[in-house]
């Protein structure tokens, strides 16, 4: 079901394997952990057992005489080993408040998981018993975990700063203020609705796993960790610790998933290596599962009150937003953002003309929150394709009419959105007819009259989500304008060794994408060779050129992009030497196949082989130019990349117990020209999976003391190949006009158009018992409350 | 994810599990599957000193013809208790309710002495034996002796076995042809139940036992009482968490659980009676 374009077949668009794969799944693959590091010294943190406490007393002593440990310190013993506090690199407002934040806590904890004292032993074993024997005596305070608690600074939980309030952020569109008000007021529908964004835990396969070591002279420190951001971190550690940045590198051996957790610096990585130098020796830390649920960032966390007006016949007129969010106790290195990320989205896929957002963001005393797969744009869309639910339920109309009459039309692109923002391209209505299609919508609804009579034990219900993705992080000007700090673009190295071997070296920073073999097939599709003569060289920021890494589903349409472009300046360089070898004007050689050949006279001819070791040699190139056949290309693209797409998710619920079942699951994404299809199933499978599991499974529960009660994953329900549905998967191809390769990101959409499909068919099934919202996770429990309150409501 | 040091002995027999575990004291803990043990001390909120591992204790792991009754030995792994021929012929509750413990992994892993040992509420087949009236037969220094199910669960996690005592078989009635249905009501296929319900039916009588309504597995008698006073199945139903008493947690309040016990039963008695 894909809507093909006529590009020749070739290896570009083919479903090769994936070359990362016989490592990953024989266990050969080599993560963090598997480093053998003779003679490291192992770390253990003290972690908080509080929420909220001021520290009272560390009493080291027992620890320090334990076998194998080495040393024991307070965060006060370490204070002076910080250069600067850990780093947010996303200062949203000028006033934005930001508490110091230090790898280990001095004076008073602020989440259950934060770290009061570190241990070094011999061994892991070591280490963590030890950590048993250290005595912390708390002076506990009240927790704060409701946001609108934390707003009101009944308890104020970073005494410097006064308020629990980091910053409140609008996007002030000129002309809309007023005008908001009057289409509210002249509306002839309106919606005003509450959505809640539950804390969600990142779940990486491979926990965090870091391992700092000196070299022996001169005072060059090389950090290996799981990380998705070797670049970022580099810099970050060198400005943090006082190294200067020439002396870190930064190498990440496999990493097994990030989904945003691992964009980030994080107190471990700051400790190995600060441990490290002092001590003259490597460092290591392996985070254990519930520590990863406690020390490594959550994701989510937000109260969106969601307001549409409408004219009579359902043409959407204001979009107005309050969005509440929730930092946790800290803010990590993007964490004020992330709800920025979804700013310009709460309109969706709509034509809306006007448009007010507001932003502001608390802290809680529980684990910072930060990037998480979609990263705002999963919340945004919820809201808007919640709301647009609401209102065709309001109006009497089908949900999927109503989106049809505001669909931002195909001829409409490239759109200038009332955002600023420029829409490259799109064809909702596609999108949305062919979900429909494979979902057999209308058949569903006639099923439903039938089945979801009065007094049905099991009653049908089909969603939808339309969505559009901001993504492939992005023009650097436009970040600028974010006060983000740091740029959108993306460098690529292409290198034809002698023998005609290519390599490149890439600033993207794969951990489970396929890189390797996307950015593989990218070259063998330019230069001609054969996927299998391409190296991909990355994450090792020794031999990468400077990156950005990997997030934000960028590296295609950035970092694929400039390797792209670096080829073609290849094939500029080679076009060159082989008009002077054929004694051709430039201008009558043509490339293809890998070779150049004089237009008309193929037999004049010279392979790109024959070019790579002229060029290495050097004995007969043309006057002035440079030996070698490499390119190097940094690339800021002109926009973001806007995949889109339409899911639509059939359930049934049982009435008597709430429990939901998904029946059916369509997911058609467009991420314009599709470099490996194979790859872009894979994204959209576990995109969709991880957006299905916020909707029915996954929440981070905090109870009033500030403790996370399902810190293992016996509790926190990740979901199963056993609890999800098979996916119809469609594509329409919408390529971007923004760069060369008509592509789009993809790792995110999953996600993000998942979540309200499934919960917008929870609610479809059970509008006929007067139930109008369902909170996620939309667990057996919940749904059964939210039926009882509808049938309650009903009796009185 | 560490344990806390421990000492580990192997046992070949159960007579030498038994005196391994009597010189080591209360510290120490018989080690079979390890689904149950191994997790609590990786998050050390178990910290035996000493393990004693009956894993390769070959001569208890067997499913036998014993007349009226299925001999199940203490070490059958719950897999072969989920294929077993013998056990779906005479048993099939049992043998069915096997295939809903935990995933697959645990399945190969987990041992039916085990389950029955560590005495958790949560779990399927503590439940599902007591509901079919089986009998546990326990070997201690000075020989064996049988317990009934219906006398073997005291508390949470805690079972008539004594410190030094081994579960070494497992006797369950032939089921006779009964109607019987297993009802597990999870958010993942791998989890514990949220409430499960065991149930048959033969003639005038039944047996129910309910999957985490209390701190051990129960029987609902009131139910069984009811059908036999000539109740309907739905009005039996009704008295399904009289006897329980249903803790709240992240899944589910007592209110949520009552109710799906009362759901759950129903649909367990219909299902047995057709």
């Amino acid at each position: 079901m894909t809507v093909t374009d006529d590009r020749p077949a070739g290896v570009l668009g083919s479903r090769l394997l994936r070359r990362e794969d016989p490592a990953l799944l024989t266990g050969e693959a080599k993560y963090t952990n598997d480093l053998h590091l003779p003679g490291a010294l192992h770390l253990a943190l003290v972690r908080s057992p509080h929420a909220h406490a001021r520290i009272v007393s560390i009493d080291l002593s027992a620890a320090k005489a334990a076998a194998g440990v080495v040393a024991a310190y307070t965060g006060a013993e370490l204070a002076g080993l910080w250069a600067a506090p850990m780093p947010c690199a996303w200062p949203v407002t000028a006033d934005m408040k930001n508490p110091a934040h230090f790898p280990v806590a001095t004076t008073k904890v602020a989440y259950v998981g934060d770290a009061v004292a570190v241990v070094l032993a011999t061994s892991e074993t070591a280490a963590r018993d030890a950590v048993e024997l250290v005595d912390v005596r708390y002076d506990k305070l009240p927790a704060v975990i409701d946001l609108e608690d934390a707003l009101s600074d009944r308890v104020v939980i970073h005494d410097e700063l006064g308020t629990n309030k980091s910053y409140k952020w609008d996007l002030k569109i000129e002309g809309h203020e007023g005008a908001i008000d009057q289409a509210f007021a002249a509306a002839a529908h309106t919606v005003k609705e509450r959505y809640v964004q539950q804390r969600l835990l990142p779940m990486a396969m491979e926990p965090r796993a870091v391992a700092a070591v000196p070299q022996p002279f001169g005072g060059d420190m090389t950090l290996y960790s799981a990380t998705q951001v070797p670049h970022i971190l580099k810099v970050m550690t060198a400005l943090t610790l006082g190294i200067p940045e020439h002396q870190m590198r930064v190498v990440c051996p496999a990493v097994g998933g990030g989904f945003g957790s691992k964009l980030n610096v994080y107190a471990e990585e700051l400790l190995c290596v600060a441990l490290a130098r002092k001590h003259k020796l490597p460092v290591r830390w392996n985070e254990e599962r519930g520590e990863n649920a406690h020390a490594t960032i959550h994701g989510r966390g937000q109260i969106q009150d969601m307001e549409l007006a409408a004219d009579a016949d359902g043409r959407i007129t204001a979009v107005r937003v309050r969005i509440l969010g929730d930092m946790g106790a800290y803010l990590q290195l993007v964490t004020p953002g992330i709800p920025l990320l979804g700013a310009f989205l709460y309109a969706g896929v709509y034509d809306i003309p006007l448009y007010d957002f507001s932003c502001t963001s608390v802290f809680t005393t529980m684990t910072p929150t930060d990037a998480y797969r979609g990263a705002g744009r999963p919340e945004a869309t919820y809201a808007i394709e919640r709301a647009v639910d609401a209102l065709a339920d309001k109006m009497g109309i089908d949900p999927m009419e109503l989106r049809k009459r505001n669909f931002i039309r195909k001829e409409q692109f490239p759109y200038t959105a009332m955002t600023g923002l420029v829409y490259d391209s799109g064809d909702h209505l596609a999108a949305a007819q062919m979900a429909a299609g494979l979902a057999d919508y209308d058949g569903v609804r006639a099923r439903q009259a039938t089945q979801n009579v009065p007094g049905a034990k099991k009653r049908l219900g089909i969603g939808q989500a339309s969505y559009f993705e901001m993504c492939g992080l992005a023009p650097s000007r436009v970040l600028a304008s974010l006060n983000y700090s740091a740029g959108g673009w993306e460098a690529a190295t292409v290198r034809v060794l002698p023998t005609n071997k290519i390599q490149v070296v890439t600033g993207t920073s794969p951990h489970g994408q396929g890189h390797e073999t996307s950015w593989s097939m990218i070259v063998a599709d330019k230069l001609g060779v054969s996927p299998d003569d391409v190296d991909v060289l990355h994450s090792d920021t020794a031999i990468a050129p400077l990156g950005l890494d990997t997030y934000g589903s960028r590296s295609l349409p950035v970092g694929g992009v400039a390797i792209a472009i670096a080829c073609d300046k290849v094939i500029d360089k080679a076009k060159k030497i082989a008009a002077h070898q054929l004694e051709a004007n430039e201008d009558d050689l043509e490339f293809a196949g890998g070779t150049f050949s004089v237009k008309g006279t193929p037999e004049r001819s010279m392979p790109l082989a024959a070019i790579a070791f002229e060029a290495f040699t050097a004995h007969n190139l043309p006057d002035g130019l440079e030996p070698n056949l490499e390119a190097h290309v940094t690339y800021d693209p002109p926009n973001f990349s806007w995949p889109f797409g339409t899911h639509i998710c059939t359930v049934e619920i049982d009435v008597e117990t709430g429990q939901v079942e998904v029946l059916q699951y369509v997911a058609v994404d467009d991420c314009g020209n599709q470099v490996n299809p194979l790859i872009v199933e894979g994204q959209v499978h576990g995109g969709v999976i991880q957006g299905l599991a916020q909707a029915l499974f996954e929440e981070a529960v905090y109870d009033t003391e500030g403790n996370l009660k399902n810190a293992s994953l016996a509790e926190y329900l990740v979901p199963a190949a056993s609890d999800v549905p098979g996916l119809t998967l469609g594509h329409t191809i919408t390529p971007s006009p923004t760069n060369q390769l008509g592509v789009k990101g993809i790792g995110e959409a999953g996600t993000i158009g998942a979540a309200p499909a499934v919960i917008n068919a929870v609610v479809d099934a059970l509008s006929g018992l007067g139930v109008t919202s369902v909170p996620m996770p939309a667990s057996p429990h919940n749904v059964w409350k939210a039926i009882q309150a509808a049938q309650n409501g009903a009796s009185k | 994810m560490i344990p806390a040091a421990f000492e580990y002995v192997r046992a070949e027999s159960a007579g030498e599990a038994i005196s391994l575990i009597g010189q080591h004291g209360d510290e120490a803990k018989f080690l079979a599957g390890g689904h149950s043990l191994l997790p609590l001390m990786k998050l050390r909120l178990a910290q035996p000193s000493v393990l004693v591992d009956i894993g390769r204790v070959r001569d208890l792991s067997y499913i036998r013809d014993a007349g009226d009754h299925i001999a199940i030995g203490a070490l059958t792994r719950h897999m072969d208790v989920e294929t077993s021929a013998l056990l779906k012929q005479h048993v099939p509750l049992l043998a069915h309710a096997a295939g809903h413990v935990g995933d697959p992994q645990v399945r190969h892993r987990g041992t039916m002495g085990g389950t029955i040992a560590h005495a958790d509420p949560a779990s399927d087949l503590p439940a599902t034996t007591l509901a079919l009236g089986a009998t546990y037969v326990a070997q201690g220094p000075n020989g064996t002796r049988e317990i009934a199910a219906a006398d073997f669960y005291q508390g949470f996690l805690t079972s008539a076995l004594a410190p030094d005592e081994m579960l070494t078989e497992v006797r369950v009635p032939k089921m006779q042809g009964a109607g019987w249905s297993f009802q597990k009501f999870n958010r993942r296929a791998q989890d514990w139940a949220i409430v499960g319900v065991a149930a048959w039916r033969r003639n005038g009588s039944a047996g129910v036992a309910l999957v985490n309504m209390g701190s051990t597995p129960i029987m609902a008698n009131a139910v069984s009482a009811a059908l036999a006073g000539g109740a309907s199945v739905a009005d039996a139903a009704q008295l399904a968490a009289d006897d329980a008493e249903p803790q709240s947690d992240l899944n589910a309040s007592i209110e949520y659980r009552t109710h799906l016990a009362k759901v759950l039963v129903r649909r367990a008695l219909e299902e047995a009676s057709n």
